[in-house]
């Protein structure tokens, strides 16, 4: 396929295999994930797309670390992700910045734990402060800043700590339609010049299909992935065009074909 | 990579920002109303109005009331805010009664200030890192809790025999009461604020690398900060509102002491000079936690006061 990224068989960066997770909700056993396998290939822009309950949020915590799995494994380059850390970066929904630091020592919070002197510390922040195109508002407080400028923090910060995975739990989905259109454009610029890997989960259908290589599609009850979707369009990609138009009726078909059988099932 | 300021300029309460140089042809349009962003300024007047002016209004509204009630009624018992004012003169500079009470007051107030301060600091310098642990760790919340709980609605009155004996007669069982009732909402909110930190912030700081000791200083404690001020505003506000009980225990000298000695001599100009200076002195104290508290948590608009 021409938009492949990595040689098929290089070893995954990320590796799910058998994962399943299981919450105890009123002292019953909840199954958010069953069986769930996936592999992730370095560079690789995946989205997770599926409808509320799916695990699809799941799913990224534990590649995360801040969730554990209940039997099966998931590793990165072959170690077991046991906690989180530095090299997989989270960008989450609500931003999780500290309300307490600037804008540039929210981006410097992560090189600081490494103990890196203050000179280098601010050199980094305002390298990436650049890269989001927040370079004015360095000494603001997230208080002051707009959901899309926090947001472009909370991208910000997990670069700023070389990250090698960005793991993006829903990350515009609090946006207005114009901030996100935007964002989704500097996430994709961002991802061209770094090569990061990307785990982008969604529930928006035509999100997954501008920016995904593959998107995985989830279904509820228990949790586990239905598609693995390579998305056969060139980049950049048009929203406009009839060809996304019809990649995106495609998912969307496979989306709501999922959604009815689990109503039934329910 | 492409920088696109515009969002700034509709978020309102944000500086206005300049259009980028070349602004993609979707932003063009948006930019435009960087200009109106910024409200007038008030003026010099208007802030000066704000600020003193509105303030004392009530406080003059009161004294002109208590003047009047004196007059009208023509009581002997109450004095009028002038003869207060002529005590309190004396009370600090002497020159017009020279009795027992003439310039005095410096005395009172020091001894009072250094109680009060003193039990305080120490209120501080215990309930807060014992609310930081008792916050954090569920463990020792459950050791400790049930009996916070059930001492803190003892009125610091009641202790007031028992602080005497335990003390003796003397200021240190006034500063035990005072620290008594300064301890408890130090403590409380502290122990409050470290319980709300949100969970998505320990999420944000294990990812990024921060662990163990660095996480307390890190994270919890300015997440708690506000909630921790909160608490020493409170146990200030108690303290002083204390040192009249506290001071019941025999001390020869001290506001609360001086305003005792009144009251028996039936000076009830000497009462209300002591219960003003208290006013003031607590008023002022409080003002200079705000000015620290409006500092240190100026990232929260919210927590400002």
């Amino acid at each position: 396929m021409s938009d492949s990224i990595a040689p098929r068989k290089a070893a995954p960066i990320l590796d799910m295999a058998g994962v399943s997770k299981v919450f105890p909700l009123n002292g019953r056993p909840i199954h958010a994930l069953k069986d769930v396998d996936l592999q992730i290939q370095k560079g690789e822009f995946v989205c997770l797309i599926g409808a509320s309950g799916c695990g699809k949020s799941t799913l990224l915590r534990i590649m995360g670390g801040f969730e554990t799995v209940s039997s099966g494994s998931a590793r990165m380059y072959h170690a077991p992700i046991v906690e989180p850390g530095p090299e997989r970066g989270m960008v989450f929904q609500d931003y999780g910045l500290f309300p307490w630091l600037t804008v540039r020592q929210n981006i410097a919070f992560g090189p600081k734990q490494r103990g890196l002197p203050e000179a280098n510390l601010r050199e980094i922040a305002d390298h990436f402060l650049n890269m989001v195109g927040l370079g004015k508002f360095a000494d603001h407080f997230p208080n002051q800043l707009s959901g899309g400028m926090k947001q472009r923090v909370s991208i910000a910060r997990a670069l700023a700590n070389d990250c090698e995975v960005l793991l993006m739990d829903e990350p515009f989905g609090a946006l207005d339609a114009l901030t996100r259109e935007v964002l989704q454009q500097e996430l994709l610029d961002i991802w061209a010049k770094t090569r990061l890997t990307v785990i982008f989960v969604t529930h928006a259908v035509e999100e997954a299909v501008l920016l995904a290589d593959r998107v995985v599609v989830m279904t509820a009850g228990p949790g586990r992935v239905e598609t693995d979707y390579r998305v056969p369009l060139e980049r950049p990609r048009c929203i406009t065009a009839p060809e996304f138009n019809r990649v995106r009726q495609e998912l969307t078909e496979m989306l709501t074909s999922h959604v009815g059988h689990a109503r039934a099932a329910a | 990579m492409s920088i696109s300021t515009f969002e700034s300029s509709a978020h309102a309460g944000s500086p206005p920002v300049k259009a980028p140089a070349q602004p993609k042809p979707a932003n063009a349009s948006l930019n435009t109303s960087a200009a109106l962003a910024m409200p007038r300024q008030p003026g010099a007047l208007q802030t000066w109005m704000q600020n003193w002016l509105v303030p004392a209004l009530l406080p003059l509204a009161l004294l002109f009331a208590w003047d009047l009630a004196v007059r009208l009624t023509g009581t002997m018992l109450v004095p009028s805010p002038r003869e207060v004012g002529m005590m309190l003169w004396d009370f600090a500079f002497g020159g017009i009664y020279d009795d027992a009470f003439s310039e005095t007051l410096g005395v009172h107030w020091l001894q009072s200030m250094s109680r009060v301060y003193g039990a305080f600091a120490l209120a501080a310098a215990v309930g807060i890192p014992l609310g930081l642990v008792i916050g954090k760790n569920a463990a020792i919340r459950r050791v400790v809790d049930p009996t916070l709980q059930m001492l803190r609605p003892v009125p610091v009155t009641a202790w007031l025999p028992l602080s005497m004996i335990f003390f003796g007669v003397g200021p240190n069982a006034a500063i035990f009461l005072v620290f008594l009732g300064a301890f408890f909402p130090i403590v409380i909110n502290t122990t409050f604020g470290v319980k709300s930190v949100e969970g998505r912030l320990f999420e944000a700081a294990a990812m990024l690398g921060c662990k163990g000791a660095s996480m307390f200083r890190q994270v919890v404690l300015p997440a708690a900060m506000p909630s921790i001020f909160n608490g020493l505003r409170l146990g200030h506000g108690i303290a002083w509102f204390l040192i009249v009980v506290g001071e019941m225990t025999g001390v020869p000298e001290g506001l609360g002491a001086a305003i005792m000695d009144g009251r028996m001599l039936s000076r009830t100009d000497v009462v209300i000079s002591g219960m003003v200076v208290i006013g003031f002195t607590g008023f002022v104290t409080d003002r200079l936690l705000v000015a620290l508290n409006n500092r240190l948590l100026k990232w929260s608009p919210q927590h400002n006061v």
